[in-house]
């Protein structure tokens, strides 16, 4: 297949298709697909890709699709991408809306057997790219306080400080500062 | 104001508004059944429930549900998860466009140096939040136990195997319907 559009829009299907528990569930199959597999994206830069999806407004797994997208193959490449996020979705809750009543869906003993083993391994498949985005962005046991910090808080649901964009843009402002103040420094005095 | 507009309209304010992704954007979703009237908040519990055994994200699935059930039409349906989409399509595809243009300048390389042990969290914190009752069950219970075998089995295959993760889902529904 060289239509490197086609496949996208597959790719991005079949991310779409098999994400369960919304867009951080993706993660794992979205680095699977265009990190390893196809090696559009490289790791590090796959991290700064997911904190633009996460920055912006909206739905997250069309957001990284989009991102992953533009990166590929500019704007056409971002609607292949978003396009193929969204159809299998679309596609089966429109079926389920036109054919079944949602009674049908909540009481079929089969279909909650399944889903009570998808559940856990969700958690699963969200806990591995917790590892592999922790060493794509060079994590040690001076900065393990950032992550760990972020993901108490968030947890904790205490009123403002469990809000995800806050630690957005106190990461944005405060790499800024790190980076103007020591890194920058430390490169000139290496030079001098 | 037509039910169409009205449609739109929500889904437009949800998708601007609904960040954090997933179940953060239930509660927005939530407020605006309840604020239109016209929705009943028994259809809200359904299309969660729906949207945990479907395939794709919750704010899409929502909004293709409620489109369809409030319109009778699929060009409901349509124009719902179309509202839902494309404005942040658009910021998302400036905010990428603007980054990669000044990739080289000090403000985005330093941002981005602070923003990549802040997503590692996010990460961690999604997979925390859903460490609940509803997707292992009840603490020290059968269920919880098959549950958190199943997890760590999981996380095994996929990290240490490299299985595919779409594998490990279909093995992960199929050991649940054996297991349950």
């Amino acid at each position: 297949m060289n239509n490197l559009y086609l496949q996208l829009w597959l790719t991005f299907m079949k991310i779409g298709a098999f994400t369960f528990g919304g867009g951080w569930a993706m993660i794992s199959i979205i680095e699977r697909e265009i990190v390893d597999n196809h090696k559009w994206i490289e790791k590090d830069e796959f991290l700064d890709l997911l904190a633009i999806a996460q920055a912006m407004p909206g739905i997250l797994a069309v957001n990284i699709s989009v991102v992953a997208g533009d990166r590929l193959k500019g704007i056409k490449g971002s609607l292949a991408a978003a396009f193929g996020t969204i159809l299998p979705s679309f596609v089966i809750i429109l079926a389920i809306a036109i054919f079944l009543t949602p009674e049908t869906i909540k009481n079929n003993e089969v279909l909650t057997r399944i889903f009570k083993g998808i559940r856990p391994a969700v958690v699963a498949l969200i806990i591995a790219p917790v590892i592999t985005t922790a060493r794509a962005a060079k994590i040690n046991w001076k900065t393990i306080i950032i992550p760990v910090a972020v993901a108490v808080l968030i947890y904790s649901g205490l009123p403002v400080v469990s809000n995800p964009i806050l630690y957005i843009v106190l990461g944005g402002i405060g790499g800024y500062i790190y980076y103007t103040h020591v890194t920058l420094k430390h490169r000139k005095e290496d030079r001098a | 104001m037509s039910v169409y507009l009205k449609l739109i309209w929500a889904y437009l304010k949800i998708g601007l508004f609904g960040f954090g992704g997933g179940y953060a954007m239930l509660s927005l979703v939530q407020h605006i059944i309840v604020e239109n009237g016209w929705l009943s908040s028994q259809m809200f519990t359904d299309i969660v429930a729906i949207s945990q055994m479907t395939p794709g994200p919750i704010g899409i699935n929502s909004a293709t549900y409620i489109g369809y059930v409030s319109t009778g039409s699929v060009l409901g349906s349509a124009l719902a998860t179309l509202a839902v989409v494309v404005p942040p399509y658009f910021l998302t595809l400036y905010a990428s466009h603007y980054i990669t243009r000044h990739s080289d300048s000090t403000i985005i390389k330093g941002a981005f140096m602070g923003l990549r042990p802040v997503v590692v969290g996010l990460i961690a914190s999604a997979a925390l939040l859903l460490m609940n009752k509803e997707n292992f069950g009840i603490a020290g219970s059968t269920d919880n136990f098959i549950s958190i075998a199943l997890c760590v089995a999981s996380f095994c295959t996929v990290y240490f195997t490299k299985t595919h993760p779409i594998v490990v889902i279909i093995l992960a529904g199929i050991a649940g319907f054996l297991l349950f």
